[in-house]
């Protein structure tokens, strides 16, 4: 346990950061509110009183850590007020956008390894596609499907998460299934092996530590893109949506609360991943 | 010596070969008229300074490159169709066992190609594993072995699918001397097993000298070859007799035969 302790250090530097930041500036707050009412105050008596504002402009740790619990753990999963109920939705609309992420950024992959005229064709239109920044794409996607007469939201968010989590899965895919060298090639040349056979028993396993790696990526784009595809207008439903409540209400814990709660799901999923890579790994002979 | 030479006749027949490479900086020369005969159970080395074709003339039988002149037949047949006839195994410089597979699985994965069944993989597998000496270890993945040990299982990957040419780049180029002189000794056993014909690459002379019934000199710019050796050591070969009289003078005259390649620099 060597390594715990550097950790803990840095989260208590951080934890110690917010504290003082949030000291910082929701104490002006306190300071207008003595000044209206004519009276002074003093440091002593500014800092307990931006610990417990109802509407702090930056809440402090365990002020958001209350919302945080009171949102999972203080309703029934079922309640519009549960994070979890918000939580899964914005999960079940990362997995359909991440599935289809990796869906396309393999087909894509591999079509681009097979043929060179993809590469030339389609690989360029994947990479400008990553620098039209995504909250002005967002609401064109929205309406776009609304037009089509696709009524659920879930199309639309799962399109927007699949748009950001396919270019990492194709830019792995496309290094990992050219990283045999010439001799490896060679090799199987000699045995007579086809196109098929080379790519089923050489390029798709060769190709897996790449593309786990960009799974991890592409997971953490999906839940941004999922998000992102819940905060356009008329949302209700999501961690997106809860933020979007948050803010315009001028509601800041449940807009932190909701955005912890989606830090968590990221870290879950992250997990969730690394757990699967490691089976994998398992399963095709990877030094432990 | 004689005799064993004419037993089984030519396997290789290579007539005025050619092989130019067109490259950014003009043709470069990899082959210029090479003549060479290989006969049925004959282990031939090739040797030279890099550059001088070695590898590229195995690359040919092998049908990896195509000659730009001349005629090339193995087995009386184009390479191309000798490969399809799953006429040689190659054997290249690293093991390149996938690491995905076992060392089992790395053998079959030549028979998974070429169609072979199941029952009949396991049979071959068991078997090369026992004529290169690493039974117990197919369910060993290759990082559980050593580099020596790779190469063997590379070796009986190329043997499983019963080859009569067994084409070796530098097999034991990237492994220490003393694990090279025991693989060399094993793959003289296992040559004297199998009576396979066997083409083989190498920087070292002594390696050459203690493998071959013939040794192909060559050398560079253009890659030709300068002298073609006939070993008269005996096919029984301990590892001592590279002390002997006539050890000692194969290995000079090919060390003149490098020599004078390179006068003509």
């Amino acid at each position: 346990m060597t390594s715990a302790r550097p950790v803990l250090t840095v989260l208590a530097a951080l934890v110690a950061i917010w504290y003082a930041a949030s000291v910082w500036m929701n104490a002006t707050w306190v300071f207008d509110q003595a000044e209206r009412a004519g009276q002074s105050v003093t440091w002593a008596e500014v800092v307990p009183q931006t610990m417990a504002q109802a509407r702090p402009l930056l809440p402090p740790p365990h002020q958001v850590a209350a919302e945080l619990w009171k949102g999972v753990a203080g309703q029934k999963i079922t309640s519009k007020r549960s994070l979890v109920y918000h939580g899964l939705i914005t999960l079940r609309g990362t997995m359909m956008g991440f599935a289809l992420g990796i869906v396309l950024g393999v087909a894509l992959a591999v079509s681009i390894v097979r043929y060179r005229v993809m590469e030339l064709s389609v690989m360029p239109w994947a990479i400008i596609s990553q620098t039209i920044p995504i909250v002005a794409l967002a609401p064109m996607i929205l309406t776009l499907s609304n037009q089509m007469g696709i009524d659920s939201r879930e199309v639309p968010k799962a399109i927007i998460s699949a748009y950001l989590s396919f270019f990492p899965v194709l830019v792995s895919m496309v290094k990992g299934l050219r990283s045999p060298d010439q001799m490896q090639l060679d090799q199987l040349k000699t045995y007579g092996a086809s196109e098929n056979q080379t790519f089923w028993k050489l390029r798709l396993p060769a190709s897996m530590p790449y593309f786990f790696a960009s799974l991890k990526v592409a997971v953490a784009a999906a839940l941004i893109g999922t998000i992102v595809g819940e905060l356009p207008t008329g949302a209700i439903e999501g961690l997106g949506a809860r933020m979007l409540i948050g803010s315009q209400f001028g509601e800041p814990l449940i807009m932190w609360a909701a955005l912890f709660a989606a830090a968590i799901l990221a870290g879950m999923l992250i997990v969730t991943v690394g757990v699967i890579e490691r089976l994998a790994n398992t399963r095709m002979g990877v030094r432990p | 010596m004689k005799d064993t030479l004419n037993l089984g006749g030519a396997v290789i027949e290579a007539k005025g070969l050619d092989l130019t490479f067109q490259t950014a900086d003009g043709p470069v020369h990899a082959l210029r008229d090479v003549n060479l005969t290989i006969d049925k159970g004959d282990f031939v080395s090739f040797i030279g300074p890099s550059g001088c074709g070695k590898t590229t003339f195995l690359r040919c039988i092998a049908a990896l490159e195509h000659p730009t002149g001349g005629t090339l037949t193995v087995n009386g047949m184009s390479p191309d169709e000798a490969r399809k006839k799953r006429a040689y195994g190659y054997v290249f410089q690293a093991a390149g066992l996938y690491p995905w597979r076992t060392i089992a699985g790395n053998i079959k994965l030549p028979l998974e190609i070429m169609g072979f069944s199941k029952a009949d993989q396991e049979a071959r597998v068991e078997r090369v594993l026992e004529l290169v000496e690493l039974s117990g270890f197919g369910k060993k993945f290759p990082w559980q072995l050593s580099g020596g040990m790779q190469q063997r299982a590379s070796i009986a990957r190329a043997l499983a699918f019963d080859a009569d040419i067994l084409l070796m780049d530098e097999p034991f180029g990237a492994l220490d001397e003393i694990v090279r002189d025991r693989l060399n000794e094993e793959l003289l056993k296992l040559w004297a097993r199998t009576g396979k014909t066997i083409g083989f690459v190498t920087h070292s002379i002594p390696e050459a000298v203690y493998l071959s019934t013939k040794i192909v000199v060559m050398s560079p710019r253009p890659g030709r070859i300068t002298d073609v050796i006939e070993s008269p050591l005996p096919k029984d070969r301990p590892l001592d007799i590279r002390d002997s009289q006539a050890f000692i003078d194969i290995a000079h005259r090919v060390r003149e035969g490098l020599r004078a390649g390179h006068i003509d620099d």
